[in-house]
C-alpha cells in the first residue's frame, strides 16, 4: 500500500512516440516529387546516359570516328563491326553518333546557359527598377520578339559567319529576350509584394533586396522556363549546322552529319536520318523533363 | 475600334524601326567591312576604295543606315553581291514560292491542329486523348529538317510516289495536280510543328472552357450538344487565335531550313545561298521582308482579336 502510495505520488514521465516527421526543406521535397515521376525519371536517365557517352566518348566508342574506308562506305545497320553501319566516307555511325554528343549538346546547353544569365539579370534589374528603366529594356527587348526564332538565328550566324564561336554567340542572343520578359514579369509581380516593402522599410538595400528576396522567389520560374529552352536549342544549333553555320566537317556533330548524309539519302535513307533521331531524342527527353521539373517545383506559369 | 487601332499602329511603328536597325547591323556585324569577304585577294587598295565608295560603305555608319532605311523605304533593297543583280528583282519569285508552300502548310496546320486538339478536349483521358496528346510533345521538340529527310526517305526514296525536291516545271496549265505532287512533303514537314503547337493549345483552352459555370447552365437549360459545342469554340477562339498567328509566322522562320532540304526556290532556299555565298545584301533583305511579314502577322493578329472577343478591346 506504502509503496503504491510512494509510486502514485510520483509523477508518471510518459514518453510519446509518435512517427517522427522530417520537415523536408524546399529542394528536398522538388526531389522527392521529382524521383516519384516515372517519365522524368526515365527521360533524365536516358539523357545521363548520352552526355555520359559524350563525355567518355574515347573510352565508349567502339571505332576510331574519323577513319575512313573508301571501302565501306554507307553500309546497312548491323554490318559486322559497324551496328549502326557506316556514313558516306566509310566512318562508324555509332562512334560518331556518341562523339556528336559533345558539339551538339554543348550547343544547346552552353547559349542557354549563357542566356539565362543574361537575361535573368538584365530583366531582375529592369522588374526592380521599374519606370523608365524597364519601359526602355523592355522595349528594345521587343524588337528581338519580331523575328521568327530560327530566323533570327540563321540571319545573326549568317551574318558573324559559320562557326562554333558565331553559333553560340547567336543562339545566346536569339535566347536572351524571351527569358529577359520571363524574369522581368515575375520581377515585377514580386517588388509590389508586402514583404519587399518591408524589407525596403527596414533599410535593406537594393543589392541586399534582390539577392535575398527577389532572386529566391524568381529563380524557380526562370530555371523551368530556361530548362524547357534546351530541347528548342538543341533543334535550333543542330539546324544552324544544317546549314554549315556551325562547326566545320569533319569534327562530328549531329546536325552537320544530317548535312553531309543528305546527299546519300538515295542510296542509304536509313544511315542519312539516323543523325536526327538522337535530336529528337534528346530534344524530346529535354522538354519532358522540363515539365516533370515544372511539376515538381510547382511553379506555376 | 479606331481607337484600339491606332494604339496598335502606335506599338508597330517603334518595333519596325528596331526591326530595320537589327537587319541594317547584319551587314556591318562580321569583323572587316562586307567586302572583304568577296574581294579577290589580289585586289589593289584602289579598288576596295573604289568598290567600297560605289556601295556607300566608307560613309560613317549613321550616314549609311539613313541612306539605307530611304532606299528601303522608297522600296529599293540594295544590289546583290553576288550577282549584281537588285535584291528586290531576287527575292520576288522567292516570296511568291515561298508564300504557295506556307499558305499550304498553315492550311494543313489550321485543320489538322484545330481538329486534333478538339477532338483530344473531348475525348479527355481517353486512348485517343493519350495518342494526340504524346504526338503533340513529339511534334513540338522534332526537328523540322530532320522530317522533311524522313518524308523524302520514306515517300520519295523508299516508296517512290512523290518527287524527292524542287518544285513542278512551270507550264501554262496553271496550278495543276504536278504543283501539288511537288508540294505535298514540304508542306507537310512545314506543317508538323504549328500543328502540335496548336492541337495542344486548343486541347488546353477547350478543355477550360468547358469547365466554366456558363456551360453548366446551358446544359442545365437542356441545350442540345451540338449547340453547346459551337458556344465552347466561340469562347475558345480568341486566345487559339492568338497562338496560331504566331505559329505562321514561325513557320515562315521554319521555313529557310525545309526548302533547303528540299530545294524549293523560296525565300529560304534564297537565304541559304546567301549565307553559302556571304552575300550580306541578299541576306539582309531576305531577313528584313520576312521579319515585316512576321510583325504584320501579328498586328493583323491584334487587329482580329477584337472582332472575335469585344472584351479584349477595352483592357
Amino acid at each position: 500500500m506504502n509503496g503504491s502510495a510512494a509510486n502514485s505520488s510520483q509523477p508518471q514521465i510518459e514518453i510519446i512516440r509518435r512517427p517522427v516527421r522530417i520537415q523536408l526543406t524546399y529542394w528536398q521535397s522538388v526531389r522527392r516529387r521529382l524521383r516519384r515521376d516515372p517519365i522524368s525519371m526515365v527521360c533524365a536517365g536516358i539523357l545521363v546516359l548520352i552526355i555520359a557517352a559524350a563525355i567518355f566518348a574515347p573510352w565508349v566508342a567502339p571505332a576510331d570516328p574519323y577513319k575512313t574506308s573508301m571501302l565501306r562506305r554507307l553500309q546497312p545497320i548491323g554490318t559486322s563491326g559497324h551496328l549502326l553501319g557506316t556514313d558516306e566516307l566509310g566512318r562508324d555511325m555509332l562512334s560518331r553518333l556518341i562523339y556528336g554528343g559533345r558539339v551538339s549538346l554543348l550547343m544547346g546547353i552552353l547559349p542557354i546557359t549563357i542566356a539565362t544569365l543574361v537575361g535573368s539579370s538584365v530583366g531582375i534589374v529592369a522588374g526592380f527598377l521599374g519606370g523608365k528603366t524597364n519601359m526602355v529594356i523592355m522595349r528594345i527587348i521587343d524588337v528581338f520578339f519580331a523575328f521568327p526564332s530560327v530566323l533570327l538565328a540563321v540571319g545573326l550566324a549568317g551574318a558573324l559567319g559559320a562557326g562554333p564561336v558565331n553559333c553560340l554567340i547567336s543562339l545566346a542572343l536569339v535566347f536572351t529576350p524571351p527569358i529577359t520578359r520571363v524574369a522581368e514579369s515575375a520581377t515585377t509581380q514580386i517588388r509590389n509584394q508586402d514583404f519587399v516593402e518591408a524589407a525596403r522599410a527596414t533599410g535593406a538595400s537594393a543589392p541586399s533586396i534582390i539577392i535575398g528576396h527577389v532572386m529566391t522567389n524568381v529563380s524557380s520560374l526562370i530555371l523551368t522556363y530556361a530548362s524547357g529552352l534546351i530541347s528548342v536549342a538543341i533543334v535550333l544549333s543542330s539546324g544552324l549546322s544544317f546549314l554549315g553555320l556551325g562547326i566545320a566537317p569533319p569534327t562530328a556533330d549531329w546536325g552537320l552529319m544530317l548535312n553531309t548524309l543528305r546527299q546519300s539519302i538515295f542510296i542509304a535513307p536509313v544511315n542519312a536520318v539516323l543523325p536526327g533521331v538522337m535530336i529528337l531524342i534528346t530534344s524530346v527527353c529535354f522538354n519532358l523533363l522540363s515539365d516533370g521539373l515544372r511539376t515538381a517545383m510547382d511553379v506555376k506559369p | 475600334m479606331l481607337w484600339y487601332t491606332l494604339r496598335r499602329v502606335v506599338y508597330v511603328l517603334p518595333i519596325l524601326f528596331g526591326v530595320s536597325i537589327i537587319c541594317f547591323s547584319f551587314v556591318h556585324l562580321a569583323p572587316g567591312d562586307p567586302m572583304s569577304a568577296v574581294m579577290p585577294e589580289f585586289a589593289s587598295p584602289e579598288l576596295i576604295a573604289q568598290i567600297k565608295r560605289a556601295y556607300g560603305f566608307d560613309q560613317p555608319l549613321p550616314i549609311q543606315y539613313f541612306r539605307w532605311l530611304g532606299a528601303v523605304l522608297s522600296g529599293d533593297l540594295g544590289v546583290s553581291i553576288i550577282s549584281a543583280r537588285p535584291v528586290w528583282g531576287e527575292l520576288l519569285p522567292a516570296i511568291l514560292n515561298t508564300a504557295q508552300l506556307a499558305i499550304a502548310a498553315v492550311g494543313l496546320s489550321l485543320l489538322s491542329g484545330t481538329g486534333l486538339g478538339v477532338l483530344a478536349a473531348y475525348t479527355r483521358r481517353l486512348a485517343t486523348d493519350r495518342a494526340i496528346t504524346t504526338a503533340a510533345i513529339l511534334g513540338v521538340s522534332v526537328p523540322h529538317y530532320w522530317v522533311a529527310m524522313v518524308l523524302v526517305a520514306i515517300f520519295a526514296v523508299t516508296l517512290g510516289l512523290l518527287p524527292a525536291m524542287g518544285m513542278a516545271p512551270p507550264d501554262n496549265r496553271g496550278f495543276g495536280l504536278d504543283d501539288v505532287r511537288f508540294m505535298i512533303l514540304p508542306a507537310l514537314a512545314l506543317s508538323m510543328i504549328p500543328t502540335a503547337i496548336i492541337a495542344r493549345s486548343v486541347r488546353a483552352t477547350v478543355m477550360d472552357v468547358r469547365k466554366q459555370e456558363f456551360v453548366q447552365t446551358l446544359y442545365a437549360n437542356g441545350l442540345r450538344r451540338r449547340r453547346i459545342f459551337l458556344h465552347v469554340i466561340k469562347n475558345a477562339a480568341p486566345p487559339v487565335l492568338a497562338i496560331m498567328g504566331l505559329q505562321v509566322a514561325q513557320l515562315l522562320g521554319g521555313s529557310i531550313l525545309v526548302e533547303t532540304v528540299f530545294a524549293w526556290p523560296g525565300t529560304g532556299y534564297l537565304l541559304s545561298n546567301a549565307i553559302a555565298t556571304r552575300d550580306l545584301p541578299l541576306l539582309q533583305g531576305t531577313i528584313l521582308v520576312l521579319a515585316f511579314f512576321f510583325v504584320m502577322m501579328n498586328f493583323l493578329v491584334d487587329l482580329a482579336q477584337p472582332l472575335l472577343d469585344p472584351r479584349i478591346k477595352r483592357q
